[in-house]
């Protein structure tokens, strides 16, 4: 963890950790897993919230919960930058981490994968094996999204490549 | 096309005629241009018939005659065996498209393809592909061209995720389909290749191996694009791609020159094409039952070094499937060693008695494979040029009991609640 800001460090040690090693194809323990998740990333939204640094909204698009969609944003020069961030549970899972993916932003950035899967090989990939089982979603958006968009969106923004939403709408009327 | 052409050398022909003396040079020059468009037209390509028989007379028509010549000269005991054999392979990107070219060249039994991502423009630095295959599925450009290639082998392309739930199922029953070949044991392939760009497919692919006990050759080569890797996977009897975090062969030169920055992913056809090479190399090796099969063999591209290493499984391997199959493997050890002592008695007989009455020049045959004395390493003694990709999870103590506040909701509805709660705001 060296080389991470004191902010994100503190945030992580206090989303709970995760016990139970289960996958989408395990049956009840993977309930059980999921039951994890949810108290995770219920406690990790709640301390954002109260942190005055909501940043995500995220929630199950399947009954099985091995899918995931909602939205991320971040906020560069004072503007809020939005985008749809979505993904599946692997059937590896935890094994492997989630592969999460921003749809709008592909092709934009050579710090992606084909299919808007975000870059997560240096700096999150060495984390999450090491902590296995017991980081789940709500790390992987901690320790994987967040340092991502904070690297990428300023780039972005910079180099023209997304515009803020009001730029986009006052420059098609005109 | 001809016909068109013949319809314009037709027309040309009563214009000339209708035309008033003397004969015009530049129509016959027009005609001369049509019968040689003609003739170019005839030349495009024509798809042979299929073959019934590996057929091994040396004739040009004959494409099987270079390859039924590796059973002349005594390297392949029966090279049309290959008809029987099934290979699958998942990611048809740079390496397993050309491994996939490779095996049908080779006149295959049967392919399956797995792949879910379309050709791009940025694919063209590599082999295979063609640019005006670009925005068609993977999975049906690489159909389309070994079709033409070689009609006589059979193809099935599936264009899935399979890390996804839905994908790792179709991908599992897939495996399993034994209408090729219905004597054949076990699942309804021979080998599974391994050429996908990724930790997360790869440990799929494994977990589908270790459940099906399908024997699977790895391929891999670094996001710098100067090394790479194969390695052979046998459920049980060598270690699983979760025994121990991934071995990386190391580029040779100071890592903290590498710049990362900026980039993903960089790829050379050479470093493809060499990868792909030994991966098929290999697999031939294995399925026509020739030479010695690599466990696992690297290829540092910056140094021209070619590390090799064995692996044993590991007993404490965090795969449930890779665990009963070691313990399947140890309870076989005794089958295994009656069979293997059976071997050695009848190749020995059969080596008694002079090969040949005479030996006019003194002719001996010298033993010149060195048995590797290296110790099989399990998991942390590396050979140099070698190392692990990712680290290992780290030891972690049985949880003494969920917190107090962690009791208060266990429920998953209410759970989804809270959540979509806060997501309201």
């Amino acid at each position: 963890m060296e080389g991470w800001d004191p902010n994100t460090k503190s945030t992580l040690t206090q989303i709970p950790l995760l016990t139970v090693k289960a996958g989408p194809r395990d049956g009840g323990a993977w309930t059980q897993r999921l039951k994890e998740e949810y108290k995770a990333m219920i406690a990790y939204t709640q301390m954002n919230k109260s942190n005055d640094n909501d940043w995500f909204r995220i929630s199950a698009a399947n009954p099985e919960g091995t899918r995931w969609t909602g939205k991320c944003w971040y906020v560069h020069n004072l503007l809020k930058y939005e985008f749809d961030l979505q993904f599946d549970i692997p059937v590896t899972y935890p094994a492997t981490a989630p592969e999460i993916e921003l749809p709008q932003l592909d092709g934009k950035t050579q710090k992606m994968y084909r299919g808007g899967k975000i870059c997560l090989t240096v700096h999150f990939k060495p984390l999450w094996a090491k902590n296995c089982p017991r980081f789940g979603i709500a790390h992987a958006l901690c320790l994987g999204l967040a340092p991502w968009l904070a690297a990428e969106v300023p780039i972005l923004v910079d180099s023209g490549m997304i515009k803020h939403k009001d730029d986009a709408a006052s420059s098609t009327e005109t | 096309m001809e016909v068109e052409l013949k319809e314009m050398l037709d027309e040309l022909e009563s214009l000339k005629g209708s035309l008033p003396d003397p004969p015009n040079a530049s129509i016959d020059k027009l005609q001369l241009h049509i019968k040689r468009l003609t003739d170019l037209a005839k030349s495009a390509p024509v798809r042979r018939s299929k073959l019934k028989d590996m057929s091994a007379e040396v004739v040009d028509s004959n494409p099987y005659s270079r390859l039924m010549a590796l059973q002349r000269m005594g390297i392949v005991e029966n090279y049309e065996r290959i008809r029987e054999y099934s290979v699958a392979i998942v990611g048809i990107g740079g390496v397993g498209s050309v491994a996939a070219e490779m095996l049908t060249r080779c006149g295959i039994g049967r392919l399956l393809l797995y792949d879910y991502d379309k050709v791009e423009l940025a694919n063209m630095n590599r082999l295979f592909f063609r640019p005006e295959q670009v925005g068609m599925t993977k999975t049906d450009a690489a159909v389309q061209t070994l079709q033409d290639i070689n009609p006589d082998v059979v193809l099935e392309s599936y264009t899935l995720n399979i890390t996804t739930v839905q994908g790792f199922e179709t991908f599992m029953s897939s495996l399993r389909n034994k209408t090729f070949r219905l004597e054949k044991e076990g699942s309804g392939v021979d080998l599974v290749l391994s050429c996908v760009d990724n930790y997360e497919a790869r440990m799929v692919v494994n977990q589908a191996c270790n459940e099906l006990n399908q024997t699977w050759m790895e391929s891999g080569v670094s996001e710098d694009a100067v090394s790479g890797h194969i390695q052979l996977l046998i459920p049980g009897e060598t270690a699983c791609f979760a025994c121990a975090p991934p071995l990386v062969v190391a580029s040779g030169v100071d890592e903290r020159t590498l710049k990362r920055e900026g980039v993903c992913a960089a790829s050379l056809p050479t470093t493809m094409g060499v990868v792909a090479g030994l991966l098929v190399q290999n697999t031939l090796k294995f399925l026509l039952k020739f030479g010695h099969v690599s466990p696992y063999l690297g290829y540092n591209s910056l140094k021209d070094y070619f590390p090799t290493m064995e692996m044993r499984p590991n007993p404490q391997c965090s795969n449930g499937a890779c665990l009963e199959r070691q313990k399947e493997y140890l309870l076989a050890k005794p089958a295994r060693d009656a069979a293997k002592a059976k071997m050695e008695a009848e190749t020995l007989s059969a080596a008694e008695g002079p090969l040949h009455a005479d030996n006019e020049w003194n002719i001996s045959v010298v033993d010149n494979s060195e048995i590797d004395v290296k110790a099989a390493a399990s998991s942390d003694t590396l050979p140099v040029g070698l190392t692990r990709e990712l680290p290992s999870a780290d030891e972690y103590p049985k949880l003494p009991a969920t917190g107090p506040a962690d009791m208060s909701v266990d429920d998953l509805e209410e759970l989804k609640k809270q959540l979509e709660a806060l997501n309201a705001d």
